[in-house]
């Protein structure tokens, strides 16, 4: 697919950062004039990534996050959220809801919430390398244009 | 701190406002913790009017207010969530457990 536009950036995984990441893409994907509810669940997505990024990535660190945001062709959203920390064994196990490995501030929610809120999710993770996220969502064209 | 408590009789209402995400999730879980074991109250209403944004952060939150009112005895309904977060919420199906109205 097509890449037309995009914006890399890069952070630390302190969560402060959180609401500027989901701030940086929802600012992005306004390109394509979405509806608020497209907007707002692909901010919901973007903070469950990035959050899992600096919560469960870096547990003791703050390491390093990298975000890219991609208009592909045919109005999709590609984000992906990547970083360089501990990584997973068992990523399916991750993805199962209630699923977590983080104490009772988490809900073990975040990939079911990326997944049903994204048309894509792809997952990627090496234990002690990183891991790799990529979603995408494609923004419907609103009538009359 | 983006909780505001008041009491009426023995019913908390907690309006909780700006973005609930995993920044602000310990600071808000803790303040309502000490909020009920303060006033013990009979019911919880969590009035989320003000709130700007939520993730699964806001389903941890929800889920520990609700077990603390369990343990002592007490109902939560959760009042005006916006679309996003009811969105958020329903993806866990929260509302198989919790009050939303």
């Amino acid at each position: 697919m097509k890449k037309e536009n995009y914006v890399s950036m890069e952070f630390p995984s302190c969560s402060a950062n959180e609401g500027f990441a989901r701030a940086a893409a929802a600012c992005f994907a306004a390109q394509l004039d979405p509806t608020l509810e497209e907007i707002n669940d692909i901010k919901t997505a973007v903070s469950e990534a990035v959050t899992n990024a600096i919560v469960h990535a870096y547990p003791d660190t703050i390491g390093k996050v990298v975000m890219r945001l991609i208009l592909r062709e045919e109005r999709v959203v590609e984000i992906v959220v990547k970083d360089w920390g501990v990584g997973m064994e068992d990523v399916e196990r991750a993805r199962e809801p209630m699923f977590t490995t983080g104490n009772e501030e988490r809900a073990g929610m975040g990939f079911t919430i990326m997944e049903s809120f994204m048309d894509v999710l792809k997952v990627r993770s090496t234990p002690g390398k990183g891991t790799t996220v990529t979603m995408r969502r494609k923004i419907a064209r609103r009538g009359g244009r | 701190m983006p909780v505001i408590c008041r009491e009426e009789g023995r019913t908390l209402v907690a309006s909780v406002s700006g973005e609930l995400d995993h920044h602000q999730a310990k600071a808000v879980m803790e303040e309502l913790e000490r909020r009920i074991d303060q006033a013990l109250p009979r019911q919880l209403t969590l009035d989320l009017e003000k709130l700007t944004f939520t993730d699964s952060s806001g389903i941890a939150v929800l889920l520990r207010t609700w077990r603390r009112m369990g343990q002592i005895q007490g109902s939560m309904r959760v009042i005006h969530a916006p679309a996003q977060a009811k969105r958020v919420f329903r993806a866990a199906g929260l509302e198989r457990m919790i009050r939303f109205e």
